[in-house]
């Protein structure tokens, strides 16, 4: 491909993830610090102003719900908390995905081969039934959220783990580590993780997106995070329950949620595109 | 051939057993009974009702009881829809959900299979982008939030389409639910069917097709079609499970009366029989779904059977 194409498709990449970039930014920031500076709070309810379209003169930017709660404090609440249950339960299934990968990738041989086995069994199940099954099952607590969403995420990250890691393991250098008697744990600690983060950080930047999937399904659903506190998901529901006179309540958090998903999907593809390229030159 | 596919089928029995398993064992593992949050009863009744359904038996055994009933097709009586077997509810809700499901799937392969195409043979062209980046706004955006604001537009605003399900005629109550349902899809498909359109449009033998003077309608019609199906076949699996997945969320806003619902339902009211059964009864779906394409990969795709 000639090179001037190159230089264009650079030049996009770099202007999708920086515009994509600013865009999270942004919104994390006006979400940590507008509910600071609103006068109102999430809980306050206010049975003489319910329902209060958006305006900008009025008290609610972002109008008001049902209940007369400010919708604009809520769906920033709304999209704290689906960043961060999307963030923690990421770094569950980073942790499971590059442990698993890591050790199979490795260890290789047999063990490497049931170990992959067993990630294609459970990537044939819809793995989301069983999360609504263990969330019917237990009381839904926000721990047990993180746990099933980072259970589920983490098939993507061991299988791309692991196949970096067995092309590493044939590296010299990993192999001079291994002749001169480094231990075992010493060498996916020092030789093999420094080189993963590469690849793992592209692969979080796409597991971030599937998690915040999964969390604002099950809260749509009425089965993840509980009322009175709130994510973009289960704003959506609210919203669709008054779709036929507010629709604000439904276009305010459904806007939010596609903008966060799209940026980060925009951001993790064009990094894996920076990466894949890198790999195969 | 045969051996093929007979060795894939015996494969697939751990899985389903794991599934069994696995789900039952979470059920029973749940803290509190599935009749614990009605009245309060008297003991020597809660004794009765454990005793009808067999609660009061150890796991093993209780375990034992499920899995031969369900070798015969019974899942148990649901705990909350009184007068009614798992299996008669599944076996009610099921083809409204599988109607569903097939348009969808048939709508995703046959219009991401189509922009895909398009967007390979017109590599880097605006087109491309544009259908790329919608793609990527499909993918980006859940079902759930795809299927009110489609409902909003063109049900609550416009009026050209009913937003509900009973009382209306079937083309016009199915056209919003299976466009919601395969759009993720279609933007998925598509993706993948460009990817691998333009690997296979640079090999060799589209070379030597397009040396003989073939034209571009005939090198994908009758060569590159068919090679660059294979990873959209091989994403039919999860694409099932999406689809049953989003089901339950269609046929939630849109009030069909299908498998997803009675799914969302069971697990508000903890029936945990109904949800037990529909869990296994959609992961044998996917799990023998899954096979086919394995065998259909090998029959068009020969150098798989070897392996």
């Amino acid at each position: 491909m000639s090179s001037i194409h190159n230089t264009w498709r650079r030049l996009w990449r770099n202007r999708v993830i920086a515009i994509s970039g600013s865009i999270l930014t942004g919104l994390v920031l006006v979400s940590v610090i507008g509910p600071m500076v609103s006068p109102h709070n999430y809980l306050q309810t206010d049975f003489g102003n319910i329902l209060q379209a958006p305006s900008f003169s009025g008290a609610h930017l972002f109008g008001t719900d049902d209940l007369g709660r400010d919708l604009f404090v809520r769906a920033l609440l709304g999209v704290q908390v689906t960043i961060i249950i999307a963030l923690v339960a990421s770094a569950v299934s980073l942790v499971i995905g590059v442990v698993y990968g890591a050790v199979a990738g490795f260890a290789g041989g047999r063990v490497d081969a049931v170990m992959m086995r067993f990630v294609d069994t459970l990537y044939a199940l819809p793995f989301i039934f069983f999360v609504i099954l263990l969330m019917v099952a237990f009381e839904r607590n926000f721990f047990l959220i993180f746990v099933a969403i980072g259970a589920v995420n983490w098939l993507d990250m061991a299988r791309i783990v692991r196949g970096q890691t067995l092309s590493l393991r044939e590296r010299e250098f990993v192999q001079a580590a291994q002749l001169t008697g480094v231990s075992f744990s010493k060498i996916i600690l020092r030789h093999i993780a420094p080189n993963l983060i590469g690849v793992v950080v592209v692969y979080l930047t796409l597991t971030i997106p599937q998690a915040i999937l999964v969390e604002s399904f099950l809260s749509f659903l009425g089965l993840g995070i509980q009322e009175p506190q709130t994510s973009l998901g289960a704003l959506v529901d609210a919203g669709v329950n008054q779709i036929e006179g507010a629709s604000w309540m439904l276009l305010i958090p459904a806007t939010l949620l596609a903008l966060i998903l799209l940026c980060f999907n925009f951001i993790g593809d064009a990094l894996r595109d920076v990466f894949d390229s890198r790999r195969s030159r | 051939m045969l051996r093929y596919a007979l060795l894939r089928l015996l494969g697939a029995i751990p899985t389903l057993l794991l599934v069994i398993v696995l789900a039952f064992l979470m059920v029973h593992a749940a803290p509190g009974g599935p009749f614990d949050d009605e009245r309060v009863l008297p003991p020597e009744i809660e004794a009765n009702i454990a005793q009808a359904y067999q609660l009061d038996q150890p796991l093993p055994k209780q375990f034992y009881n499920y899995m031969s009933r369900l070798l015969r097709g019974d899942l148990g009586p649901s705990y909350r829809y009184r007068d009614h077997t798992v299996s008669e509810l599944i076996g009610g809700a099921f083809p409204v959900s599988l109607r569903l499901g097939a348009m969808a799937m048939l709508l995703a392969v046959v219009a991401g299979v189509g922009a895909g195409t398009l967007a390979a043979l017109r590599k880097d062209s605006l087109l491309d982008r544009l259908v790329m980046t919608l793609a990527m706004t499909g993918i980006s955006i859940p079902v759930f939030v795809i299927a009110p604001i489609l409902v909003l537009l063109f049900a609550v605003k416009l009026q050209w389409l009913p937003a509900g399900w009973s009382g209306v005629e079937e083309g016009r109550r199915l056209l919003l639910p299976v466009i919601s349902l395969a759009l993720p899809q279609i933007a998925y498909i598509a993706r993948l069917t460009r990817a691998s359109m333009i690997e296979v449009l640079s090999s060799d033998f589209v070379r030597t097709a397009r040396a003989q003077g073939l034209g571009t309608q005939a090198i994908v019609r009758f060569h590159a079609l068919k090679p660059a199906m294979l990873p959209v076949l091989s994403y039919m699996g999860p694409a099932v499970a999406a689809i049953l997945t989003g089901s339950v969320v269609v046929e939630e806003i849109f009030g069909i009366p299908g498998l997803g619902q009675f799914f969302v339902r069971g697990a508000l009211n903890r029936d945990y029989t109904l949800v037990l059964g529909i869990v296994i009864f959609y992961a044998t779906l996917v799990i023998l779904l899954n096979l086919v394409v394995d065998i259909l990969y090998g029959v068009i795709d020969p150098r798989i059977r070897q392996r």
